[in-house]
């Protein structure tokens, strides 16, 4: 399988010895009951819940905690992360996620701790709330920030309902977002379930946003208008004091999508852009893990004239104590159980405390370094469609590469040989073959040389050996998986009662 | 760690000469000059890291864990037992360190692992699909009953037992406002029951859905006649059926939702092996029938096939999803909560059918014993018959008073309902997990019994 699709020595990636293992659900495992129970006689004949009531089959196997350990230490093996190697995963912003802040969050005194818990018992944990509310907004330049949403996409929904919430207090409800074709899909799906219409705006021949496109759309039925900045280009909007001088003369609001805030921390502030409300990706900006996907954490910061319409509870502070208090009459309500994602809050709070504002900055600094790197050091063998200065990241596309018949995603897949995860491709939409790179602040000068390497060993193989990058992956795991089959007969669970075949891979 | 890396200053001049500016103030040129930051944020830091711990173990120090305080608290997080090697394997870089398995070739392990999750909450819930997660049980509520207005557009009626958790309705309500739906939430009965006729009567063909929550944010398990006959009345009027289960542990014992006639099932997955966190992160689950997969938010991972026909999985049917469909998506979300749905994977493989049927049995017995002896605390009154492990207590006084004597016994005590509703006032809803040993039922029962 490797033999001549093997890349050069001096790349990241080797075969290795990867193990087999079934769905845990075929694992064999036997049927017996906790005997622990039977000593003290607690049964179900004794609990007094009618037979009725109760379920006749529990289909979950029963295995040993050695089992069950290799089988996720197996599976943790077939994963890609952070801390196995590079990954440039544009709009992802995965930068290293340091040690001590897990140990921070799974101190018993975060990790046991009850929401409900008397006020008194949980004057620490209230603390570390009112603090960091205060080091973001001090970050975005806002007046006020709630910590409860659970992701990017979450505080994106809480902000456009406090949108909303805000129109309909001043007596003009009003109906439509502007929305640039460059966003990301969260931004229309979050406007969409709140009511509003969204509008799209075209990028002009730059990549940004003009005011001419935005005036042409301003009336006094557009609520806000929703951007991010940087853009998804990577590119800072260089009118945006004008577009949102623009926006609040015609009465509207402008939401910052945060998701590029590794471009502005400790260098430029949001609120001083002129922007009304903005979130922050924790899991992006401030170095919580991704988890595989989640949990993240999505603070959304306002500016005074939205703060009566903030999500409930919010931390208070008098004298030295605080509390949470529920009781704002303009408040758009709850928009979570409990107070959002506690654990991951404390992992950003140790991350701040541990950069101070010269850490954060210099993070910024050489995330938009090492992006203005790569962007030049591969320009001449991959089309750059807006070429000149980024901030943290930078969009290539296959246009040269394709006219070998080799795509963005022929090219990330070849990475996969060469030891790297893939940027993220066909993002944004207005780049046909997009390839978004983002390297983030973490990685050193070497490993940023041995990407380069790749990426221009890979353009020299897309002219010479089409065929190898289209074939790509050679080293992975699994081959490159049917898609296609997969969406069409659905397979979402694994069957009942299936054994194991002797080599772990269903028959 | 801020060690100066050995010539790391000449590397980076080297790369900003390589990038054609004079200064890493100049990376930034296009950001117009009054809104560039002249001097330094105003912010705490840097510190070491063992300043750090010491600063957040101060922190951590005076907050009371229930670890340390014999714990009855309950109402949508819950103090079950999180296994070592759960916490051991969750912490493996390789997972927690990847992102979104977008590239399934790089990702097998966290897409086989969600692939087994969605596995068991299909069996946990007798449902036929359950998705790969959303961020809690409330607003996993909250997109259900969204989903639900898809499948029947244009009905404008919500029906919720109040019976409900309260935060799970006000959930509800914020989430579902801008479609100026109408939400009829229906009070529960005396013994804390859902008030089956009132439900019943509220159904019209114009309701979009009914939501009910077994066991009930009170602890009890609902009647069982009840619960078949508002399903019954619902689909009669072809509304879908929403059952949510917040303590999800008592699925070790009762009737999952698939077999109580329901069409979407919502849960709470944290009490199936994450830590209380002060109310997060949470886990919320959802399973529906597959007549409805489409309609279904948030992310699926699917088995396929390379071309050798090894196995493998692949998040799929994404055109459901914002990232492609947009103002079109069933649903805003993108993250969620994998690591929190892996370790609920993790603990439910360590705890097996006989495990947490164990679970569920000490606490519900924990409950019983508790019940028993608050009984006869003369002034204490228990209305409950049927419950799993919490129980509303009527107290001759503020359930505040008495959480704040208890506290100072080294007890942290129930939930004062009264919070949530006036009508409630003077009720306090304690909660017993496998965890609650009879010494601190004992302590609580006497610290009452000197209160009191």
């Amino acid at each position: 399988m490797m033999g001549n699709h093997e890349p050069p020595g001096f790349f990241e990636a080797e075969g290795g010895l990867l193990f087999r293992e079934p769905l845990i659900f075929e694992l064999g495992g036997s049927k017996q009951k906790g005997d622990s129970l039977e000593k003290e006689r607690i049964s179900e004949e004794s609990i007094g819940i009618p037979e009725e009531y109760l379920r006749q089959d529990l289909p979950i196997p029963q295995l040993t905690e050695q089992q069950v350990v290799r089988h996720y230490t197996r599976l943790s093996q077939w994963n890609f992360s952070v801390d196995t190697g590079f990954y440039p995963l544009g709009s992802c912003t995965m930068k290293y996620n340091p040690r001590v802040n897990e140990e921070a969050a799974s101190l018993e005194g975060f990790a046991s701790l009850h929401p409900y818990a008397p006020v008194e018992a949980v004057q620490g944990a209230l603390a570390l709330m009112y603090e960091l509310e205060a080091m973001l907004a001090e970050i975005t330049g806002m007046d006020r920030v709630t910590l409860q949403p659970a992701a990017g996409a979450h505080a994106e929904l809480t902000g456009m309902l406090m949108v909303r919430a805000y129109h309909r207090e001043l007596g003009k409800p009003r109906k439509k977002v502007l929305i640039p074709d460059s966003a990301h899909g969260t931004n229309p799906a979050s406007c969409a379930l709140c009511g509003f219409q969204v509008v799209q705006v075209p990028s002009d021949e730059r990549g940004l946003l003009s005011p001419r496109e935005i005036s042409s759309r301003l009336d006094q039925d557009v609520a806000a208008l929703m951007l991010t900045n940087p853009n998804t280009l990577g590119l800072f909007e260089e009118h945006i004091l004008e577009i949102s001088e623009m926006v609040h003369r015609a009465g509207g609001l402008v939401y910052c999508d945060g998701a590029n805030l590794n471009a502005l921390t400790g260098v430029a502030r949001v609120g001083d852009m002129g922007v009304d409300l903005v979130h922050m990706n924790l899991h992006k900006t401030f170095s919580t893990p991704h988890g595989g996907g989640g949990p993240g954490a999505g603070p959304l910061g306002v500016k005074a004239s939205l703060e009566p319409f903030l999500p409930v509870p919010r931390v208070a502070k008098k004298g030295d104590g605080f509390s949470l208090q529920e009781d704002f009459p303009k408040s758009i309500g709850r928009i979570k159980a409990f107070y959002g994602h506690f654990g991951v809050l404390v992992r950003a709070y140790a991350y701040l405390l541990s950069q101070g504002p010269g850490g954060l900055r210099e993070a910024t600094r050489k995330a938009v370094l090492n992006a203005n790197y790569l962007r030049v050091a591969l320009k001449d063998l991959y089309h750059l469609p807006y070429d000149r200065l980024c901030k943290h990241e930078c969009v290539f596309s296959d246009r040269n590469q394709a006219r070998f018949g080799v795509q963005a995603l022929d090219i990330a897949k070849r990475l996969m040989d060469y030891g790297f995860h893939p940027p993220t491709i066909y993002f944004p939409l207005i780049v046909k073959g997009a390839l978004m790179v983002e390297p983030t602040e973490s990685e050193t000068p070497e490993t940023l040389g041995k990407f380069v390497e790749a990426m221009r060993s890979i353009a020299r193989e897309a002219q010479e050996e089409p065929e190898k990058v289209r074939s790509a992956p050679h080293l992975t795991k699994v081959g490159r998986l049917d898609e296609v089959a997969a969406a069409r007969r659905p397979v979402l669970a694994a069957p009942m009662a299936k054994a194991a075949s002797p080599h772990g891979e269903p028959s | 760690m801020d060690l100066q890396r050995d010539g790391e200053k000449e590397a980076l001049e080297r790369m900003l000469d390589f990038v054609g500016v004079s200064s890493f103030e100049e990376l930034f040129r296009e950001i117009p000059e009054q809104i560039r930051l002249q001097g330094d944020l105003h912010l705490p830091g840097p510190l070491k890291e063992w300043e750090l711990t010491a600063r957040l173990g101060s922190m951590a120090s005076r907050n009371l864990p229930s670890s340390k305080a014999a714990h009855f608290l309950g109402a949508g997080c819950y103090d079950h037992h999180v296994f070592s090697a759960t916490k051991s394997l969750i912490r493996r870089g390789e997972f927690f360190t990847a992102y979104t398995p977008y590239q399934p070739e790089l990702s097998q392990g966290t897409l086989q692992a969600m692939f087994e999750f969605q596995t068991y909450v299909c069996r946990l819930s007798g449902m036929e699909v359950a998705n790969s997660s959303m961020y809690d049980g409330a607003t996993a509520l909250a997109e259900a009953v969204l989903m639900a207005q898809r499948l029947r557009p244009g009905r404008s009626r919500v029906v919720i037992s109040g019976a409900v958790h309260p935060e799970y309705r006000a959930v509800v309500r914020s989430m579902t406002d801008p479609l100026g739906l109408e939400l009829l939430e229906i009070e529960p009965d005396l013994s804390w029951q859902t008030h089956w006729e009132k439900l019943e009567t509220s159904l019209t063909p114009n309701t979009s859905c009914l939501v009910v929550q077994n066991p009930n944010f009170f602890g009890t398990i609902e009647d069982q006649e009840g619960l078949r006959r508002a399903a019954e009345a619902v689909h009669k009027v072809e509304g879908l059926f929403i059952l949510a289960v917040v303590e999800t542990t008592a699925l070790g014992l009762l009737k999952p939702p698939g077999e109580l006639g329901a069409d979407i099932f919502v849960g709470e997955g944290q009490p199936l092996g994450l830590p209380m966190s002060f109310g997060g992160p949470l886990l919320g689950l959802m399973a529906t029938k597959e007549a409805f997969l489409r309609q279904m938010p948030g992310r699926l991972v699917g088995q396929s096939h390379d071309s050798t026909g090894k196995r493998g999985f692949v998040l799929t049917l994404s055109t459901r999803e914002q990232h492609i469909r947009r103002e079109r998506a069933t649903s805003n979300i993108c993250t969620n909560q994998a690591l929190c749905a892996l370790a609920v994977t993790i603990q439910l493989a360590l705890l097996g059918s006989g495990g947490l049927r164990e679970i569920a049995l000490r606490s519900k017995e924990a409950a019983r014993q508790a019940m028993d002896s608050l009984a006869q605390i003369p002034g204490l009154l228990i209305p409950q018959r049927r419950v799993y492990n919490e129980f509303v207590v009527q107290t001759p006084v503020e359930p505040g008073l008495l959480n704040r004597e208890l506290l100072n016994k080294g007890i942290v005590g129930g939930l004062d309902l009264g919070r949530f509703n006036p009508a409630w006032k003077n009720n306090w809803l304690l909660c017993c997990t496998e965890k609650s040993s009879p010494e601190n039922i004992q302590k609580l029962v006497a610290a009452l019994g000197e209160v009191l």
